[in-house]
C-alpha cells in the first residue's frame, strides 16, 4: 500500500502521465471536432501514423521541428479531406470509409518510409523537441517537475483544449458545428452550408489528430518505426464517448488513461515478480472499458452522428 | 376577414413554376402573387405539390421552368437566385417547416442567431441580439424562454422559435408548412391570432394546409393546388367549405356517416395499466372497449399514443395492471398471441411496421397467418394458395399494384394501407386497433379506411381508433377518451363532447386527468 501511495505522490509519475496523455489529447480533441459536426472519423489510427511519418520525415529531410509539425498537420488534413468527401457530400458509410482511410494512410506511410529508406536496419534519429525550461515556474515544488519536464507540443495540446472549448461554446462557428451535428436542417434553414461546415470540421479535426502522431516521432521518441501508433487512435474514439464530446472532459479522460498507463509501469517494478507483466499492460484498457460502461450509458450523442445529409430530403 | 387594399405592393411572385421528378410532374406552371400584409392559404391534398412548391421558393429545389420574384420595397420585383436558401433568406423569405429545423442541443437564442453572424467572428454578439428579440417578442406576443435548450421546449414554443427566427432576420414573407398539424385547437387559435397581428404590421404570409376550416377562418385569399396544378385562386370571402373541398379533391365528396350503434358487452379491458418510462410512460390507464363500438383516443402527438398502441397489441408488456380480451387474461400475451386471440393491429407507421417493403404483396398479405395450414404444410410455404388468396384480396380491397408479385414498397401509401387492412380485417377480428389509420392519406384512401372501420363495427367488432385528427374522431367514434402525458381520461359519448372541450383536455386542462 505504501508503495502505491509513493507512486501517486511522486512528480515523476505525473510527468509521465501527462507525457503519455499528450498524443491522446490531440486525438480526442480531433475526434471530438469531427463528431460534433456529425462525422465519425475512424481514419484516426491511420491519420496518427501518417502524422508520425510525415512530421518525422520532414525534419529528417532538413525542415525545422515546427516545419515538421506543419507538414504532419497538412498530411492529416489531406486524409481528413478524403474521408470528408466520401462521407459528407457522397454520404457513404462513415465506418467503412474511416476504416478504409486508416488502412490507406497506414500502408502509404509505411510504403513511403520503406521507399525512402530501403535498407536501413535501425531507424534514423532526428533531433526531437526538448523539455521546455521556464525559469521560476520550473523550480516550483511538485508542479514544476510534473509540468515543466514537458515539450512544447504538450503545451500546444493543453492550449488546444482551451481553444476548442472557446470555439465550440463562444463563437458563431462553434454554434454552427454543434448545430450541424444535431440537426443539419437547422443549419441549412439559416442559410449556412451543411457540407462546408462538416467538411471543414473533419479536415480541421484530422489535422489535429495528426499532431498526436507527430508527437510520437518528434517528442516521445526521435524516430519512426512500424506499429508505433499501436491502437492509440482507437483509444481516442472511446475517450470521445467517455468525454461526452466536451473538451474539458476529453482532457480529463486522456489524463486518466495516461495515469493508468504510468501507474501500471511503476506497479510492475514493485510487484512484477509474481504477476505476469501482460496483466499490467491490460490494465489501462480494462479500466477504460469500465469507465466507458459507467459513463457512456447516459452519453448525450450528437443526434446527427453517422447520419448523412442530403438537401431537400427530410 | 378583410385583406390588404388593392394597391398594396406585391412582395412575392411565383411565375410559371414547373418541377418534374422523373415522369411525375410535382408542379405544373404554378403562378402565385402575394401582397404585403396578406394571408394566403395554399390548400391541397397530400401529394398535391404544396411542399415541393415551397421548397422551390426557399431554394431547397431548383425549378425546371419558371422563376421566383421578390419585391424589396422601392426597387420593384427582381428574380431570386434559384437553389440557394441563403439568397431566399437574404431576400426576406422566412420558412417554418412542418418538421422543425432546430438544433435541440442549443438554446432558443443560439438557434435564432445561428447563421446571422460571420462565421469567422471570434465573439458572439448575443447582447444586441437579445435586445432586438425582447423587442420582437413584445410586439408579436411570441413568448419563448430565450435561454432554454430547445429540447426542453414544448411543440408550441418550438414553433414560436421558428417564427422568431424569420422575424429576427426581418422577413417580409413568412411561409408556414402545415403549422397546425402538431398543435391543439387552442394553440392553433393563438397562432392564427399572432399571424393576423403580423400581417397587419405588413408581413406577407403563406400557410400551407389541407384543413378547410382553418383556411376559411384565417386567410384572406386561397390558392388551391391539385395534382401539381393551381386550380383556383380566389378571395376567402367568396368561398364556402363545400366549394373548397370540391376544388381540392376534384369531385363531390360523400362523407362517411356513422349510424347510432348498439354496443354490446365489454370486449377488451385495460385495468390500471402502467408501462414504459420517461416521456413515453403510461400511468394507470383504464379503458373498456365494448363490442360493436368505435372508441376514439384523442391527443396531441407524443403524449403516449405510441406506447398505448404497443401495449394494446402486446408488443410491450405492462409493468403493472392487467389486460383482458374477451374475458381471457392477456396481460402477458405477446403480439402473436394477441393476433391469435382475435386482435387486428393497424400500425401507426405503416411503411416501417405495416409491411416488409422488400417482400411481395402476396407475402405481405400472408405474413400474419403464415403458420396456418392454408399457408404452409410441414414447414414449407404453399405459394400457389398464397397467390390465389392474394388475388382475391387485391380484388376485394382494390389494391392497385402491378400484380401479387410486385414489391410492397413500390406501392403508394394508400395502397400499402389497403394491404394492411386486407391482412388484418379479412380474418374478421373481434378487436381492431387502428393507430393513425388515415395519416398522410388522400381523401379517397381515407374514406376507404373509414368505411372498413365502420364495417368492422357493424359486424360487432370493437374498434380502438387512435388519431390526432379531431374531425375524424368525432365522425367515427361512439365514445372518445383523451390522452395527455400518459394519462387517459374517461371515455365520454361523442354527442356530449365538442371540439373546444376536447382541445382543452388535449392541452391538459379540464377533465379529471388534468396533470
Amino acid at each position: 500500500m505504501i508503495e502505491i501511495l509513493e507512486i501517486l505522490i511522486s512528480p515523476n509519475f505525473w510527468a509521465a502521465a501527462l507525457r503519455i496523455a499528450t498524443p491522446l489529447i490531440f486525438g480526442v480533441i480531433g475526434a471530438l471536432i469531427c463528431e460534433r459536426a456529425g462525422v465519425l472519423n475512424l481514419g484516426i489510427e491511420g491519420i496518427f501514423t501518417a502524422g508520425a511519418m510525415a512530421g518525422w520525415m520532414a525534419v529528417w529531410l532538413g525542415a525545422g521541428l515546427w516545419g515538421g509539425v506543419l507538414v504532419a498537420a497538412f498530411a492529416g488534413a489531406v486524409f481528413g479531406l478524403i474521408h470528408a468527401i466520401l462521407t459528407v457530400p457522397l454520404g457513404l458509410s462513415q465506418h467503412v470509409s474511416g476504416i478504409g482511410v486508416t488502412l490507406f494512410a497506414t500502408s502509404l506511410s509505411y510504403f513511403i518510409y520503406r521507399t525512402a529508406l530501403p535498407d536501413v536496419s535501425s531507424p534514423p534519429r532526428i533531433e526531437a523537441f526538448q523539455p521546455l525550461d521556464i525559469p521560476v515556474l520550473s523550480d516550483l515544488p511538485f508542479l514544476g517537475p510534473a509540468l515543466f519536464q514537458q515539450t512544447s507540443l504538450t503545451f500546444l495540446a493543453l492550449l488546444l483544449v482551451v481553444a476548442t472549448g472557446y470555439l465550440l461554446y463562444r463563437t458563431p462557428l462553434g454554434l454552427a458545428i454543434q448545430a450541424v451535428g444535431d440537426n443539419p436542417s437547422a443549419v441549412e434553414s439559416q442559410g449556412l452550408s451543411v457540407y462546408a461546415i462538416r467538411i471543414g470540421a473533419v479536415v480541421a479535426g484530422s489535422s489535429i489528430m495528426a499532431l498526436g502522431g507527430a508527437f510520437l516521432t518528434m517528442s516521445a521518441f526521435d524516430a519512426f518505426f512500424f506499429g508505433m501508433v499501436n491502437g492509440r487512435g482507437w483509444i481516442c474514439i472511446a475517450l470521445t464517448v467517455f468525454a461526452s464530446w466536451r473538451p474539458g472532459k476529453a482532457l480529463l479522460g486522456a489524463l486518466l488513461f495516461g495515469a493508468f498507463d504510468a501507474f501500471q509501469v511503476r506497479l510492475q517494478t514493485e510487484v512484477g515478480s509474481f504477476i505476469p507483466g501482460q496483466i499490467f499492460l491490460m490494465m489501462p484498457y480494462i479500466l477504460s472499458i469500465a469507465a466507458l460502461i459507467v459513463v457512456a450509458r447516459r452519453a448525450d450523442y450528437p443526434r446527427a452522428l453517422l447520419v448523412p445529409y442530403f438537401r431537400g430530403q427530410r | 376577414m378583410t385583406g390588404p387594399t388593392n394597391e398594396a405592393e406585391t412582395v412575392l411572385r411565383l411565375d410559371g413554376i414547373t418541377k418534374r421528378f422523373g415522369a411525375l410532374t410535382a408542379n405544373g406552371e404554378v403562378s402565385l402573387d402575394l401582397k404585403r400584409g396578406e394571408i394566403l392559404a395554399l390548400l391541397g391534398e397530400n401529394g398535391a405539390g404544396k411542399t415541393t412548391l415551397m421548397n422551390i421558393l426557399f431554394g431547397h429545389y431548383v425549378a425546371d421552368e419558371g422563376q421566383v420574384l421578390v419585391g424589396t420595397g422601392r426597387t420593384g420585383l427582381h428574380e431570386l437566385e434559384p437553389g440557394s436558401p441563403h439568397a431566399a433568406l437574404e431576400a426576406g423569405i422566412g420558412m417554418v417547416h412542418q418538421h422543425f429545423t432546430l438544433a435541440e442541443n442549443l438554446s432558443a437564442l443560439d438557434n435564432i442567431v445561428l447563421g446571422t453572424e460571420k462565421l469567422s467572428s471570434l465573439t458572439s454578439a448575443h447582447a444586441a441580439a437579445r435586445k432586438k428579440l425582447k423587442d420582437l417578442i413584445e410586439r408579436s406576443g411570441l413568448n419563448v424562454p430565450l435561454d432554454a435548450r430547445i429540447s426542453q421546449l414544448s411543440v408550441g414554443e418550438k414553433q414560436r422559435v421558428e417564427i422568431l427566427k424569420a422575424l429576427y432576420r426581418d422577413a417580409r414573407v413568412l411561409v408556414l408548412d402545415e403549422p397546425t398539424a402538431v398543435l391543439t385547437p387552442q394553440e392553433s387559435d393563438t397562432l392564427f391570432g399572432t399571424l393576423n397581428k403580423l400581417a397587419k404590421d405588413g408581413l406577407g404570409i403563406i400557410f400551407i394546409s389541407h384543413k378547410l376550416a382553418e383556411v376559411m377562418a384565417s386567410s384572406h385569399r386561397v390558392a388551391v393546388l391539385r395534382a401539381g396544378r393551381k386550380v383556383a385562386d380566389l378571395p376567402t370571402a367568396e368561398c364556402d367549405l363545400r366549394k373548397l373541398a370540391e376544388l381540392m379533391v376534384g369531385h363531390e365528396i360523400v362523407e362517411t356517416v356513422r349510424d347510432a350503434g348498439s354496443p354490446g358487452a365489454p370486449l377488451y379491458v385495460l385495468d390500471k395499466v402502467s408501462a414504459g418510462h420517461g416521456r413515453d410512460a403510461l400511468h394507470e390507464i383504464d379503458l373498456t372497449l365494448r363490442a360493436g363500438e368505435i372508441l376514439g383516443i384523442a391527443g396531441v402527438s407524443g403524449n403516449g399514443q405510441t406506447m398505448l398502441a404497443r401495449v394494446i397489441s402486446g408488443l410491450v408488456t405492462p409493468v403493472s395492471g392487467s389486460i383482458s380480451l374477451a374475458g381471457q387474461n392477456e396481460t402477458h400475451a405477446n403480439a402473436r398471441k394477441m393476433i391469435e386471440s382475435g386482435l387486428a393491429r393497424i400500425p401507426e407507421d405503416r411503411h416501417r411496421d405495416g409491411i416488409v417493403g422488400a417482400m411481395s404483396v402476396s407475402e405481405n398479405l400472408a405474413i400474419e397467418t403464415i403458420r396456418h395450414p392454408e399457408n404452409q404444410r410441414f414447414g414449407l410455404l404453399r405459394f400457389r394458395a398464397m397467390l390465389e388468396k392474394a388475388r382475391q384480396l387485391i380484388e376485394a380491397y382494390d389494391i392497385r399494384c402491378q400484380g401479387e408479385d410486385s414489391q410492397a414498397r413500390l406501392l403508394s401509401g394508400g395502397n400499402i394501407q389497403k394491404i394492411v387492412l386486407a391482412r388484418t380485417l379479412e380474418p374478421e377480428p373481434t378487436v381492431v386497433l387502428a393507430a393513425q389509420p388515415s395519416r398522410g392519406l388522400d381523401v379517397g384512401a381515407t374514406s376507404d379506411v373509414h368505411k372498413r372501420l365502420l364495417a368492422a363495427r357493424e359486424r360487432g367488432a370493437g374498434v380502438i381508433l387512435i388519431s390526432e385528427d379531431l374531425d375524424e374522431l368525432m365522425r367515427l367514434s361512439d365514445r372518445i377518451a383523451v390522452i395527455h402525458r400518459g394519462h387517459l381520461s374517461e371515455a365520454e359519448e361523442t354527442e356530449t363532447l365538442d371540439r373546444g372541450t376536447l382541445g382543452l383536455r388535449m392541452a391538459g386542462h379540464g377533465g379529471e386527468e388534468a396533470a
